[in-house]
């Protein structure tokens, strides 16, 4: 290899990236061009005919009350769930922070639920979530509270689902944050002890300055992590009760595969969901730049 | 910060501190139970009789383990091919993403190249691009092609793994440049360099990538339950999801069974590396 020479060296950078640029070419970028472009034209499973039909998928999806739907409820169980999951990853975290045996015992069960499939999730609390037979009703039972509805009332099952979601997750999210933890020189809160600073200005003046990138990489993957929920829709409710928790992706994959395999309004329904990542992800990046605190 | 601590503790505040202490050891018993508690309620169900699992007040053991639940599962499909696919496509992911990933994040951590940026962005663009945006063209791409009635949809599209390639250049950039130059003065090549040093250096984040890859693909629901639309290529995830949607759908020890079939693999691997595991985090340093 030593004696490759001038041009191997030039030539090696690029045959190293080649294989992994090349399957995200493929796989996502050109998909997404695709879907793109598919969200311009009438084309739907069933039919071969593709013809141009310019903005009118969108003007169709704009003026429907279920995709409007849709996106409301996306917003709702994207906003609960990275607010709950951030906090709560955070709090656990700092709480956690001493290396004692009873912390990582409780960091390793936090971190459980994030092995197990999110089908099996959804499955074991659809059951304790069970309005009539629920362990959790049962509970609130003992304790003299009436039982809730769950995910038999609209009022209750998107914030049912979020619960499960934050459940799944927020080991996992404490973890990054944990360790992020570890790397925070401890010389730092030695200074700032001798300054008399209290818990809470340490926190708020050290601590989440010096994890900032690691927290803003949460963010954005509990963000577009939110935007991905499936599983528990599609096992938890259908969607339901009535269109409850109908929410985008569950909207495009059945208006893409479902019924009248209307292909080219699924696209431009995932258009605005990757119009939503790409505006979400841009605002966190230039809240990065600016408040980011680097070492 | 210690000597003012002494000094200043009454009988009171000691009584306090007690009562902080064991409040917070409460708190956390309770943390531990809320998390672990679903999930062993899965395999407490799971080796239930049937009148046992909907009895109400529910009992948290059963009287005596039933492992028949677990040979009907097996026997209500051809489990033993949704097992296998399973295997093969995580195993054929997961060889795929570490050749792959390995050399492009080692690329990208090292060398300055033309236009190096611009092909990291569209790494840090697929990071954020969910499978639930490009489903509908990977479908139509391998109808195309007529591989539908193969695993490759469940496999090829996950070749380059864009987090893996993103945590992967952050430890390769972290092992020291002096280290490198020293192995360049002992005449040592490129590929030298990266398999003796580098790859040993980068081992933690390497064992993390490739354990959350292999849970993340072997859980994965949405992705097989799209692509597939024949039962001799579907995972276990969508046999199970099936299993539910059966006529066995409300004997709950039945479906809490093929969960626990569908866990059983990541549990055997998560007790001997969840050390490792949530470490690979903290050392590697995710920044």
């Amino acid at each position: 290899m030593q004696d490759t020479g001038k041009l191997g060296r030039k030539v090696l950078p690029y045959a190293l990236v080649l294989p992994a640029i090349l399957f995200l070419l493929i796989f996502t970028i050109y998909p997404l061009l695709d879907m793109v472009y598919m969200s311009f034209t009438d084309w739907k499973l069933v039919q071969p005919a593709k013809n141009f039909v310019g903005l009118h998928n969108y003007r169709y999806l704009f003026g429907r009350s279920d995709f409007w739907n849709a996106l409301g409820n996306t917003f709702y169980y994207s906003v609960l769930t990275v607010i709950s999951q951030f906090c709560a990853a955070t709090l656990f975290a700092v709480w956690l922070r001493k290396n004692t045996r009873i912390n990582s015992l409780v960091r390793t069960a936090l971190f459980t639920p994030h092995i197990v499939a999110l089908l099996s999730v959804a499955m074991v609390w659809s059951w304790l979530m069970n309005e009539d037979k629920g362990l959790l009703n049962m509970l609130l039972n003992l304790l003299g509270l009436p039982g809730l509805r769950w995910l038999n009332s609209a009022e209750t099952a998107m914030t049912s689902l979020v619960i499960v979601s934050w459940w799944k997750s927020v080991g996992y999210y404490t973890v990054i944050i944990f360790s992020a933890l570890q790397t925070i020189p401890t010389e730092i809160y030695e200074a700032a002890d001798l300054d008399n600073a209290g818990r809470f200005s340490r926190f708020f003046r050290i601590t989440f300055p010096m994890i900032s990138p690691q927290a803003f990489l949460c963010l954005i993957t509990m963000t577009i992590g939110s935007f991905k929920v499936f599983e528990t829709i599609r096992v938890m409710t259908g969607g339901g009760p009535g269109k409850a928790t109908y929410v985008l992706v569950y909207y495009i994959y059945m208006t893409a595969f479902q019924g009248q395999f209307k292909v080219c309004l699924a696209c431009a329904a995932g258009v605005v969901l990757l119009f939503i990542v790409g505006l979400l992800t841009a605002l966190y990046f230039m809240l990065l730049s600016r408040k980011v605190h680097y070492q | 910060m210690e000597n003012r601590a002494i000094q200043q503790i009454t009988p009171l505040q000691r009584a306090l501190g007690t009562v902080f202490r064991a409040l917070n050891f409460l708190l956390k018993i309770g943390l531990v139970v809320v998390f672990v508690f679903p999930f062993l309620w899965m395999i407490s169900t799971s080796l239930k009789t049937y009148p046992e699992s909907i009895a109400y007040p529910p009992s948290l053991f059963f009287a005596k383990p039933q492992w028949e639940n677990f040979v009907m599962v097996w026997n209500s499909g051809d489990y033993l091919r949704y097992a296998r696919n399973s295997i093969t496509v995580t195993l054929t992911i997961i060889a795929l993403q570490t050749l792959v990933s390995v050399p492009a994040a080692y690329a990208f951590a090292r060398y300055k190249f033309r236009g190096g940026a611009l092909l990291f962005g569209i790494v840090l663009v697929s990071f954020m691009v969910p499978t639930q945006l490009t489903f509908i063209s990977v479908y139509l791409m391998f109808s195309k092609v007529s591989m539908l009635k193969t695993l490759w949809p469940q496999i090829l599209p996950f070749g380059a793994n864009a987090f893996g390639i993103f945590m992967l250049r952050q430890s390769f950039k972290q092992v020291p440049e002096e280290l490198i130059e020293s192995a360049r003065l002992d005449n040592a090549g490129e590929i030298n360099i990266m398999f003796r040093i580098m790859l040993p250096m980068a081992k933690s984040s390497l064992v993390a990538v490739t354990m959350f890859s292999f849970i993340g693909h072997w859980n994965d629901y949405f992705w097989p339950f799209v692509m597939t639309n024949t039962d001799f290529i579907r995972p276990l995830t969508v046999a199970i999801a099936q299993l539910r949607d059966s006529e066995h759908g409300n004997q709950w020890q039945l479906v809490m069974a093929g969960n626990v079939i569908l866990v059983l693999p990541i549990l055997i691997v998560y007790v001997f590396l969840h050390k490792k595991i949530i470490s690979g985090f903290v050392y590697s340093g995710i920044k």
